[in-house]
């Protein structure tokens, strides 16, 4: 159930895409954002369009896994076109009863929906090719500057991948739990809302507290190896920039440019 | 009666790495057995558990609980689970309750008993696994590691199962705590008369215990003897990760060199006595002389100076290099 979300997972392949720096596609993926938000005629979105599917075609992720990974959105995606499409004023198509459509709604309609789509594909492209550690360690670098405003960057990030890391096992635990109490008659499928609520306690008190133990016994390891935070920490595999970095924040950068130029002055 | 059918199992379906956890699994579990089961992590034992009391569903193959199919429609999961307990892998993380009594009647009253009847059933099983009045009030989390577990074992008797798993209920534990528990476990079919399947990686835990043992290999049963019987296959059992107790290989070991003694013994005391009484008949058949009586004294103290495995230890690796 939870495995079959496909948003926000890493696809495990070998690719240009795969191989770039974190932070190039960290900072790729905001200023796609960006871009998104800047263009307004269909050139740009054409432009942004294909920029897109070559970065697709590039990193060697299955298209339909892509598309999968949509499905989540479809309802926010399917109210934002209807409220756009009935609700704009402007010259109008046609008319039945209160409904109307207009040549401005189609508009809206058409490009928010484009725009959601794109939004979504260049934000989970970046996770698909991004390992969760390479991405904290992406933002530990890239956002280091702030440090200068105090904000503890390396903490933030630690916290981050240890959190990343234990997704697999809480989940792995929930399912033992489950099965524990299972054996013992639990029932967490029939029954109302209020029973299901209920039946979600002899699971998650033991999830919490083995939770809580894990915690304890990762703090006393990392005490152990005598971990005092990021002062004077080094990495084994330091991030550098190399060629094909540098190349694709030339590329990020072109598009950007001239997609914002067609974008909004064609 | 239990009885499996050409039980497969396989997860991973739909994508590249199908992983076929239980391969044609045929087996019957007659009321009243004590049965060990064994292998090595990953060998699927206990994948084959979970089967028993329908927590995962085969891939194809039927199973049969007193000759009703447990896959078939209308049969009640819930009911299966009741007369089937499994006791799990460190079962004392599944303890939530605010004190243990509460703990223990959560299994009867989801069978539907009233708050009442769950109780004297939770009180039943928790004097069953020795934890008496004093204890009914407490918080499950401040017992000792000991106490959790048999808490949570009192935890499934209280559904009153007639059969009874327990998956690794040894682990973690002690060698005192080891002990208690498979005492505790052959004391509760004894008095019981519950079928009892205990899981394990070590024959040394099970092999003294029980009658029969099911030894698992890569998602195939590999022997299903008594277990003498599959003690005899050692040196297979080695390539499956796995080892006979060291009693075993002493006696191979002995018998090897040339001594007549019975390799077909489990426990520490039997081997001793017989080798003791193995040593005796060939210095008698040689000449009867005073040192017969000497070698036979520092051997009888050496067996029963309770240092089990330094004895062992010793003579095992004297086997061994005789091999």
């Amino acid at each position: 159930m939870i495995r079959d979300i496909t948003l926000g997972q890493y696809y495990q392949t070998d690719s240009v895409i795969h191989r770039l720096d974190p932070r190039v596609k960290l900072a790729g993926t905001v200023l796609f954002l960006i871009d998104l938000f800047l263009i307004q005629n269909v050139w740009g979105y054409l432009i942004a369009t294909a920029a897109l599917a070559t970065v697709i075609h590039l990193s060697r992720v299955p298209f339909g896994y892509i598309i999968r990974g949509l499905k989540s959105i479809m309802i926010l995606l399917m109210i934002t076109v209807v409220f756009n499409l009935f609700l704009t004023e402007g010259t109008v198509i046609f008319k039945i009863w209160i409904i109307q459509v207009t040549w401005e709604g189609l508009r809206t309609a058409v490009f928010m929906a484009w725009r959601l789509i794109m939004l979504i594909i260049g934000t989970s492209l970046m996770t698909f090719t991004t390992t969760p550690n390479q991405l904290t360690d992406g933002m530990e670098k890239g956002l280091r500057p702030l440090k200068y405003l105090k904000v503890p960057v390396h903490e933030v990030a630690m916290m981050m991948s240890i959190a990343l890391r234990f997704i697999p096992i809480l989940l792995e635990e929930t399912d033992k739990i489950m099965k524990a109490q299972q054996a013992r008659g639990a029932d967490f499928e029939s029954g109302n809302l209020f029973d299901k609520a209920k039946a979600l306690v002899p699971l998650l008190v033991p999830l919490f507290i083995s939770a809580f133990r894990r915690a304890n016994d990762l703090a006393l390891a990392m005490e152990a190896r005598c971990y005092r935070g990021g002062e004077g920490r080094t990495k084994m595999n330091p991030l550098i920039y190399n060629r094909t970095d540098k190349m694709a924040y030339l590329l990020i950068f072109a598009f950007m440019a001239v997609d914002i130029f067609v974008g909004r002055f064609f | 009666m239990l009885k499996f059918e050409h039980v497969n199992y396989d997860y991973g379906q739909g994508t590249e790495m199908v992983v076929h956890a239980l391969r044609d699994i045929n087996l019957e579990i007659h009321d009243g057995e004590f049965i060990g089961l064994i292998g090595h992590t990953g060998s699927g034992k206990s994948t084959l558990v979970q089967h028993m009391n329908g927590l995962t569903r085969a891939t194809s193959g039927q199973i049969y609980l007193d000759g009703e199919a447990i896959y078939a429609d209308g049969f009640s999961m819930k009911e299966l689970r009741r007369r089937v307990g499994l006791v799990f892998q460190y079962p004392e993380h599944q303890l939530f309750e605010i004190d243990v009594l509460s703990d223990v009647c959560f299994g009867p009253k989801n069978m539907g008993l009233t708050e009442e009847e769950a109780k004297e059933e939770a009180k039943a099983a928790l004097k069953l696994v020795g934890l008496g009045e004093e204890y009914y009030t407490r918080s499950p989390f401040e017992l000792s590691g000991g106490q959790k577990r048999r808490t949570a074992i009192a935890g499934v008797l209280a559904m009153k199962p007639q059969m009874l798993i327990l998956d690794e209920p040894t682990a973690g534990l002690d060698p005192q705590g080891r002990e208690e528990i498979l005492n505790l476990v052959a004391s509760l079919r004894e008095q019981t008369g519950m079928t009892v399947v205990l899981i394990s990686h070590s024959m040394e835990d099970v092999a003294q215990y029980v009658s029969r043992i099911v030894v698992m290999n890569r998602g195939e049963i590999a022997f299903d003897a008594k277990p003498q019987e599959v003690f005899r296959h050692y040196q297979e059992l080695e390539e499956m990760g796995l080892a006979a107790p060291q009693v075993t290989y002493a006696l191979y070991g002995l018998k090897n060199m040339g001594l007549d003694v019975d390799t077909e013994l489990i426990t520490l005391e039997d081997a001793a006595d017989n080798i003791v009484g193995a040593l005796a008949k060939r210095k008698a058949g040689q000449k009867r002389d005073e040192e017969s009586i000497a070698s036979h004294d520092i051997l009888c103290t050496e067996a029963t100076a309770n240092e089990p495995c330094g004895a062992d230890a010793a003579v095992s690796g004297e086997g061994k290099d005789s091999l």
